[in-house]
């Protein structure tokens, strides 16, 4: 730790080179939370050959192949089950899933609320752009209300998803959401993750100029940046507002997407409950099978 | 901690070496003794039974059960687990296998040890929960889309039940591909003896792990160990090969290669071939009096019961009758068909659905005897004398 | 060689567990081949539930009985169900207390069952009882072999219970005679 001061050297480090280049688009998010995401696994000197990747389908799972690491691009949606069996096999290892706004809400919307509940010791970063990006730009369960895509072409008028709410109401052992127009704090909250004995969360808005920026004027990145600046609120103002604003400024705050950490909570995680499981019945056993069996003969017809 | 198989250890939470159990039950027992450490599944009749053994039992010997959401996050966690070093298994019936369908082609595409027992029923849909049937034939062997070979075991007895869940285990290992255990609603709910074998009698396959330097190794290619091997050598997560594994269409350094013809047909040429090379060897069939046979029953799982009653009864009646007994229905057994059908005037084929195996038999036979379909559905297995007459030359 | 059986009642009466005592005495402790299916309806307790045990010294291929030898019933839903494929020769035996319309035209074996497993403190244990005088009646099956079973399948705070009620089961199947 330490020695990497710039991106040149982190990116050396940490990319997969028979990938390059990447898939993504100019402006795109990914590359940005690919960074956030390096810069915490130096920050937290792992041994990389004892990190896991896991990923679904869509651009942003794509991510896992430009890391040099074990990595396993998955089926849409279902990363987290996979991880989940991974963390079992070799609990070990430091799994970290990568997965978007459509991958995680909407197809493997079950596997998130049900890895979450359990509480397995996984840090998932769900990159966020409103929008099913890979296919062309269809209706995603996170597009806002109004936002146009291919498949609600006069506006979107479901209400969006918010899974940091979900994952805070499962009780998930660290929940945050930024956006990646901040700097610095998103590589301290996925730090914070990938630290933390439990399931970690960590949603990022990054914008996506091709599929959702051009139909919703935002294509210019500069006006996704300000986009961001206008419709998110720090948690702590959120509350401070609730607390002591005035009605027109509770009814503003309300209408944004609240940023920040939500929970960072100590809690019993699934494999260490489940190995003190084992330790238990391993005590037990030799006692069990050696008391009943003696009163049985063998009788011959 | 990583699971280490310990033989003492797992015959102790095994119990009495004869014993009288469930169908279902025993393929927990065959995976316990291949070493199984990780079981992910979902309830389902008539298929629960593996579930909840598991639950009871692999915990006891330091292994993990978890309860998945569904079928589709068993089957995911199970090809997790088999990528961090575990042999895993999943069990499920009809409705559930539909939904593994597509982590199913997943695990052919990305060559992942794993075992799936299916206890047959029926359907369409949701069907008949409780009752037996082999309605998922076909499916495993078609079920994901794309081009795939399936390996499918069914079991005639609770014994096999276990026998074949660990040589499902061992053709996992060594194909590096899925393997089913197509057992039924009918034999996984039968209780019967069984023997459980001593260490010494056991044969147990592990993949072949990547030992080669980590500069010079090729994830998706054949064997750079073994010699004439299209199966590569496994890099086991968190052993330093940074392994990328995907289901799209991949090199042999596993890096997407979506749009390139030629290295999706050499993909798909090894995942198939390193099977079907090996058709022959795979073959496992039982027979019985074929030898003088003019008719053949062929069958598999739990049809073959009534099927050897009347074939019993026939030859007390001095019909020469035979039976073919398929142990692995996938890949098929070209050359044992092609062999009856050239021996016998008539094959009947006994199945608890409308007919499935019988087309390959019919296609195999290749005309040369007559290929009679006898089907039976609604949840209950044929009556020997169902079977009987076709048996008769009537 | 070969024999067929089969017990039925209601759900919840334990026929599951005697057909799985008898299958296990059978296979495991008289070497014999056995097979044991069962087939109940969807509910939990009630309906009718019946267990079959085919038992031979060959290899069983059809799993399930085609005629039963015997035919023990614990309640007169099962009693009227399952006896369509009996056999003049068929050995049944019925507890009088639960199949009250038992006048068929033919001896069978009358065994207060429910009542002997009442007299031991619990009537969870009729069908143990009825699984001691089957023994006894039917005569294939070793007492020693049966008793084995029964151990092995009842949680060890019951087994002295259990163990009663298959000995006082074993006593009244010795005493029984046939009648209409």
């Amino acid at each position: 730790m330490g020695e990497i001061k710039t991106a040149g050297e982190l990116n050396k480090k940490y990319l997969r080179e028979g990938m390059w280049p990447t898939i993504f688009c100019n402006g795109c998010g990914n590359g940005v939370v690919l960074e956030y995401t390096f810069w915490a696994l130096e920050e937290l000197g792992l041994d990389m050959d004892k990190v896991a990747f896991a990923s679904g389908i869509g651009c942003s799972s794509r991510l896992p192949g430009y890391i040099n690491a074990d990595g396993l691009h998955t089926t849409h949606g279902r990363a987290i089950a996979f991880a989940t069996g991974l963390k079992a096999a070799n609990p070990d290892l430091t799994v970290i899933i990568f997965t978007g706004d459509g991958d995680c809400a909407g197809i493997g919307g079950n596997h998130f609320i049900h890895a979450a509940r359990r509480n397995i010791d996984m840090t998932v970063i769900m990159i966020n752009n409103f929008i099913y990006g890979m296919t062309g730009g269809q209706l995603a369960p996170t597009t806002p209300i109004g936002g146009i895509a291919t498949t609600a072409p006069y506006g979107n008028i479901e209400h969006p998803f918010d899974l940091c709410v979900v994952a805070k109401a499962l009780g998930a052992s660290y929940v945050a959401r930024w956006t990646v127009s901040h700097p610095y704090q998103p590589i301290k909250s996925i730090k914070e993750g990938i630290q933390k004995k439990g399931f970690s969360y960590i949603e990022f808005l990054a914008p996506c100029p091709t599929a959702y920026g051009r139909r919703n004027k935002l294509g210019d990145i500069q006006r996704l940046w300000e986009w961001y600046d206008k419709n998110t609120i720090l948690i702590e103002d959120y509350e401070r507002i609730m607390k002591y604003g005035d009605e027109k400024e509770k009814e503003r705050a309300k209408k944004m997407i609240q940023i920040g950490v939500f929970q960072d909570v100590e809690k019993p995680e699934f494999f260490t409950e489940y190995q003190k499981l084992v330790e238990r019945l391993q005590g037990n056993t030799i006692t069990k099978t050696s008391s009943v069996k003696s009163k049985k003969m063998v009788v011959k017809k | 901690m990583k699971y280490k198989r310990d033989p003492k250890r797992i015959r102790e939470v095994l119990g009495d070496k004869i014993q009288f159990i469930l169908g279902d039950m025993a393929c927990v027992y065959g995976g316990l003794l291949a070493g199984c450490s990780f079981f992910a599944g979902y309830p389902i009749t008539p298929a629960s039974e593996v579930a909840e053994g598991m639950a009871r039992l692999l915990p006891r010997v330091g292994g993990t059960y978890i309860q998945m959401e569904d079928e589709i996050g068993s089957l995911a966690a199970v090809i997790g687990a088999s990528w961090g070093g575990a042999k895993a298994m999943t069990a499920t019936s009809g409705p559930g296998f539909s939904l593994m369908m597509e982590n199913y082609g997943y695990a052919v595409m990305t060559e992942t040890p794993c075992v799936i027992v299916n206890v047959q029923r029926t359907g369409p849909s949701t069907g008949q929960p409780t009752l037996g049937a082999q309605g998922d034939m076909m499916q495993v062997r078609w079920g994901t889309h794309g081009d795939f070979e399936a390996i499918a075991l069914a079991p005639s007895t609770v014994q096999e039940c276990m026998d074949l869940t660990i040589e499902a285990f061992n053709l996992a290992e060594k194909y590096r591909n899925p393997v089913c255990v197509m057992t039924d609603g009918e034999i996984g709910h039968l209780r019967e003896r069984i023997v459980i074998p001593d260490e010494k009698e056991l044969k147990i396959i592990n993949r072949v792990p990547a030992t080669i330097d980590k500069e010079k190794f090729i994830p998706f290619s054949n064997s750079q160990i073994q010699k004439n091997s299209k199966v590569p050598d496994f890099p086991t997560f968190g052993t330093g090969y940074h392994t990328y594994v995907t289901g799209l269409t991949h090199n042999i350094y596993g890096f997407p290669a979506t749009d390139k013809q030629k290295d999706h047909q050499e993909l798909v040429l090894r995942i198939t071939t390193k099977i079907t090379d090996d058709r022959e060897k795979l073959t496992m069939v039982e027979k019985l009096y074929i030898d003088d046979a003019k008719i053949a029953v062929v069958t598999y799982g739990a049809t073959a019961r009534p099927a050897e009653t009347a074939v019993e009864m026939a030859r007390r009646k001095g019909i020469k009758v035979g039976m073919l007994r398929l142990k692995l229905v996938w890949p098929f057994p070209i050359k044992e068909i092609q062999n009856l059908a050239s021996q016998v005037d008539k094959i009947v084929v006994p199945e608890m659905n409308l007919g499935q195996i019988v087309h390959p038999i019919r296609e195999y036979s290749e005309g040369q005897c007559e290929v009679v379909n006898v089907p039976k559905v609604g949840g209950e297995m044929h009556l020997p004398h169902e079977i009987f007459k076709y048996l008769e030359g009537k | 060689m070969k024999k067929e059986i089969r017990i039925c009642g209601f759900g919840g009466q334990g026929v599951i567990l005697a057909g799985f005592i008898i299958g296990k005495a059978a296979s495991v402790y008289m070497d014999y081949n056995a097979v044991q299916s069962q087939s109940y309806g969807p509910e939990a307790r009630g309906g009718a539930a019946r267990s079959e045990i085919v038992i031979s010294d060959k290899k069983i291929g059809y799993p399930r009985p085609t005629s039963v030898d015997l035919l023990v019933a614990m309640s007169q839903e099962a009693f009227d169900t399952y006896r369509d494929d009996i056999r003049d020769d068929t050995v049944i035996i019925i507890d009088p207390d639960l199949v009250k319309k038992h006048s068929i035209g033919r001896p069978l074996y009358k065994i207060h069952a429910q009542q002997i497993a009442e007299e031991l403190g619990n009537k969870i244990v009729t069908n143990i009882v009825m699984v001691g005088a089957a023994t006894s009646i039917f005569g294939f099956l070793k007492p020693d072999a049966v008793r084995n079973a029964v151990m092995d399948s009842v949680p060890s705070r019951f087994k002295e219970l259990n163990l009663k009620a298959f000995e006082k089961g074993l006593e009244a199947g010795k005493n029984a005679k046939p009648g209409l």
